[in-house]
């Protein structure tokens, strides 16, 4: 800043990785759909790389920030809305796939499904089995961070605070592996039918979101460790966990309606 | 405000390159100048395919999109295959960039960036660098979308003819991967737009000035929130279903084909259900706009602020729940379409009680038709009769036998073309002192206006009588019955384009050679809202002391 502020709000410099970002995203989709077409992975992954460079520095850059005192009060409550609006997004990303398995579950096409959920001639998962213990691994997981943000939030103690991401990391991925071998072993398949479609796509972006929370709960582990975090300013970890018990939330509704109500 | 001001004022940091002002910028002004000018440009390729389209349409018989080869001058109607997958492609391009890529950009992305800050007296938006995420997310979409036109589509020609809506099974069965494309291209679209509501929202909420409630927020700001609302709820859902549209045309999966047990039903569904709000999405922005305009130059505060305020707030809330009167053709039950009705027709209230209380602010004041009002009295005048066609489609059984004919084309260019863009135009000039220092001449304003808006009545009030002798929409050629009317659309269509190049003239006199304003607040003092107080240009850092309440609560105390 070239003069003096007199406010709360963070005035940020020029920057580069916006631009750098949507670049990269455009590589990447353009890449995707010559993917989808036979012409190789390469530009996609060009794309990813970039896209993947950009997330690094500016999250860096938004850490430094952090560090050197952006972050006033003011700015942690922009920064608390702006997350807890991403997740209401994410939310309705959702809805289009519970709204497709409700409709598919509640209203089977006489065609193709036989008229009954599951379809005729789908086998699926006994919910009591593997789904449930990774719905008990995913509950734990989501109680292990909150334990680490009441250690940081309550008690100003790191130590049980790296303590709870840890294992709140290793369960996470103990539910993506065991997720991953549930999925090798469906009787079903992606494409061809209905049932699996839903499936895959439903508990597959819930997947996706795990792994996105698992990462971002491991950062915030490294960020732990280096001691970046007080009682009163710990926005980055706040929202990994927010985001985490939000990815949990999804999962019980996943449980609850595909896995014990339609399976 | 002399030069020498000016040039202080803009040159504060002297080291600020080009590029670095434009493509890393993390300035909400030069971001809404940026999704002005970008959302122009990409409407001028949607209203080049609209003129092309017209000229098709001027006389029956298709004397210019041959397989042959496409012609600029008309030709024997004998030596042309009609090329119908040009003509649905083009419908398609001009409703995918209309739709994603010029108004939301314009309203939402240029003036709320610009103005939305400046009438709250933050110094920026909350999320600078997101902010400009959003900007460069936006023309990645842009440069998606005008790839597809280019790539292979279906019937072994280039570009996707599946019109913006991309309804399944013809989306997912279209050859070629120009649809897949488009696809993404909306997908980045809405990843742009959803950034910017959190962006938007967040520093409605965090940055008010001091003093400023809520229930004092100028009305156009309201409006970008409200929008801002509607982008983060409905634009996911959209997310989703053209997720499993890309699914369905690349993994095999079934989401809408019968045979696998699928639905395409299920995809109107999805996409009604974001395309609804989508319609208030575009439009909500222009009502602050309009209210800004209409209290601004009748010389009174605006009527009825708190019913204007829940009005909107009312409008974003109904469109979440009447998605399905675009579908009553596609065999829901009675009561479905009963109630799809009756919620629909409950949505004249909040709009009624808009469009009175603007009139009731022009009632007993002192009304200046400069020409953002004359564009505010256009849109009052043309978005009503598009809602009056509204509250006619909205009846279930009109509604099938209007179903895909020009009724609906006219209907929705009325709310669209003449309520959201004539929005647009009384921004531009209501603003364009404020944002470039150099007044547009006046006189060239209103030949603009009354061009425009005799040319597009021209053009979509005779699509009335169109739907109601029965003409399909989207359709390249029409038997000679239909013969009149087309050619007195197309001609208006053709005025419609000539005012548009005019603007671009006036656009371009006005930044080179306009006069320069020197009053901050150059339309008077019943401009209340704080963007007022500034200069013209306002400097690149404004609100760095934040306002006080003086200077904007200009309400009687109490």
């Amino acid at each position: 800043m070239a003069h003096a502020k007199e406010h709360d709000y963070h005035i940020i410099e020029p920057s580069v990785w916006p631009f750098l970002g949507a670049v990269g995203g455009f590589i990447m989709l353009l890449g995707a759909v010559l993917f989808f077409n036979d012409y190789g992975p390469w530009i996609m992954m060009i794309g990813m790389v970039l896209i993947a460079y950009v997330m690094i520095a500016w999250w860096g850059d938004v850490i430094k920030e952090a560090q050197t005192g952006d972050h006033t009060p003011t700015v942690r409550i922009g920064l608390r809305y702006g997350f807890i609006l991403f997740v209401m997004s994410e939310i309705m990303f959702f809805a289009a796939w519970f709204w497709n398995f409700f409709k598919h579950a509640l209203y089977p096409m006489e065609e193709g499904s036989g008229g009954v959920w599951p379809p005729v001639g789908i086998e699926t998962f006994d919910p009591w089995h593997l789904p449930l213990i990774n719905t008990l691994i995913l509950l734990l997981s989501g109680a292990a961070a909150t334990w680490a943000h009441h250690a940081i939030a309550h008690e100003n103690n790191r130590k049980d605070l790296i303590q709870g991401l840890f294992w709140a990391i290793v369960l996470g991925v103990a539910f993506t592996g065991f997720q991953a071998y549930e999925y090798s072993h469906a009787a079903f398949s992606y494409s061809g039918n209905i049932y699996g479609a839903t499936f895959f796509m439903a508990t597959g972006f819930h997947g996706a979101h795990v792994i996105i929370g698992t990462a971002f709960l491991l950062v915030c582990l490294f960020r732990a460790m280096k001691g970046h975090f007080t009682p009163e300013a710990h926005i980055g970890f706040e929202t990994a966990a927010w985001y985490w018990h939000f990815v949990d939330v999804v999962w019980l509704f996943l449980f609850a309606a595909v896995y014990i109500w339609g399976g | 405000m002399t030069d020498a001001t000016a040039h202080e004022v803009h040159d504060k940091n002297p080291a600020i390159s080009f590029f670095v002002r434009w493509f890393m910028s993390t300035n909400h002004k030069d971001i809404g100048i940026l999704y002005i000018v970008t959302a122009a440009l990409v409407g001028f390729v949607s209203i080049l395919f609209t003129v092309y389209m017209r000229m098709e349409l001027y006389e029956p018989g298709v004397q210019y999109m041959c397989l042959e080869g496409t012609r600029i001058i008309a030709g024997a109607v004998e030596d042309c295959t009609p090329n119908g997958h040009l003509w649905n492609v083009l419908i398609t391009g001009h409703g995918v960039l209309m739709m994603f890529f010029v108004v939301i950009p314009a309203l939402f992305g240029g003036f709320g960036n610009y103005f939305m800050p400046l009438m709250i007296g933050a110094p920026d938006m909350a999320f600078p660098r997101l902010n400009n995420l959003s900007y460069w997310l936006f023309v990645a979409g842009s440069c998606l979308a005008i790839t597809s036109v280019f790539v292979p589509g279906g019937n072994g020609l280039s570009g996707t003819g599946v019109g913006w809506v991309l309804y399944a099974p013809l989306s997912t069965k279209e050859a070629g991967f120009s649809t897949d494309l488009a696809i993404f291209a909306v997908h980045v679209s809405g990843a742009s737009s959803i950034l910017g509501a959190v962006n938007m929202i967040t520093t409605f909420l965090n940055m008010r000035a001091p003093g400023m409630t809520l229930h004092k927020v100028p009305l156009f700001a309201w409006s970008i929130f409200v929008t801002g609302w509607l982008i983060l709820l409905a634009l996911p859902v959209l997310a989703g279903a053209i997720t499993m549209l890309l699914t369905d045309r690349n993994f095999g999966t079934t989401f809408f084909d019968a045979s696998g047990g699928g639905d395409p039903i299920l995809y109107q569904h999805l996409l009604w259900f974001f395309g609804h709000p989508e319609v208030y999405i575009l439009i909500v922005p222009g009502f602050g706009i309009i209210s800004q305009v209409i209290s601004t130059f009748s010389k009174k505060p605006i009527f009825g602020y708190l019913p204007m305020v829940y009005a909107m707030v009312a409008i974003g809330a109904l469109g979440f729940i009447v998605w399905a009167h675009h579908m009553y053709t596609v065999g829901m039950s009675l009561t479905q379409q009963t109630y799809f009705m009756l919620a629909t027709m409950v949505i004249a209230v909040p709009t009624g009680i808009k469009i009175f209380s603007w009139i009731a602010t022009m009632w007993g004041g002192s009304i200046e038709f400069k020409t953002p009002m004359l564009w505010a009295f256009g849109f009052l005048f043309l978005f009503t009769l598009g809602g009056v066609t509204g509250i006619i489609l909205s009846q279930a059984s009109l509604s099938r036998v209007y179903h895909d004919t020009y009724y609906v084309v006219a209907h929705f260019h009325y709310v669209m073309s003449l309520g959201a863009v004539f929005c647009i135009f009384a921004g531009v000039y209501y603003w364009i002192g404020k944002m470039s220092g150099r007044q547009y001449p006046e006189w060239a304003g209103k030949v603009h206006f009354w061009a425009m808006f005799i040319g597009s009545n021209l053009t979509f009030f005779p699509q009335h009588f169109l739907g109601r002798q029965g003409m399909p929409r989207r359709y390249i050629d029409y038997p000679e019955a239909f013969a009149f009317w087309n050619k007195v659309s197309s001609l208006g269509a053709f005025l419609a384009f000539a005012s548009f190049v005019f603007f671009i003239g006036v656009i371009a006199y006005t930044l080179l050679a306009g006069k320069r304003v020197e009053k901050p607040a150059y339309w008077g003092d019943h401009s209340e809202t704080l963007e007022w107080t500034l200069p013209n240009p306002p400097p690149a850092h404004t609100f760095e002391i934040l306002p006080t309440q003086d200077m904007w609560d200009k309400s009687p105390k109490h």
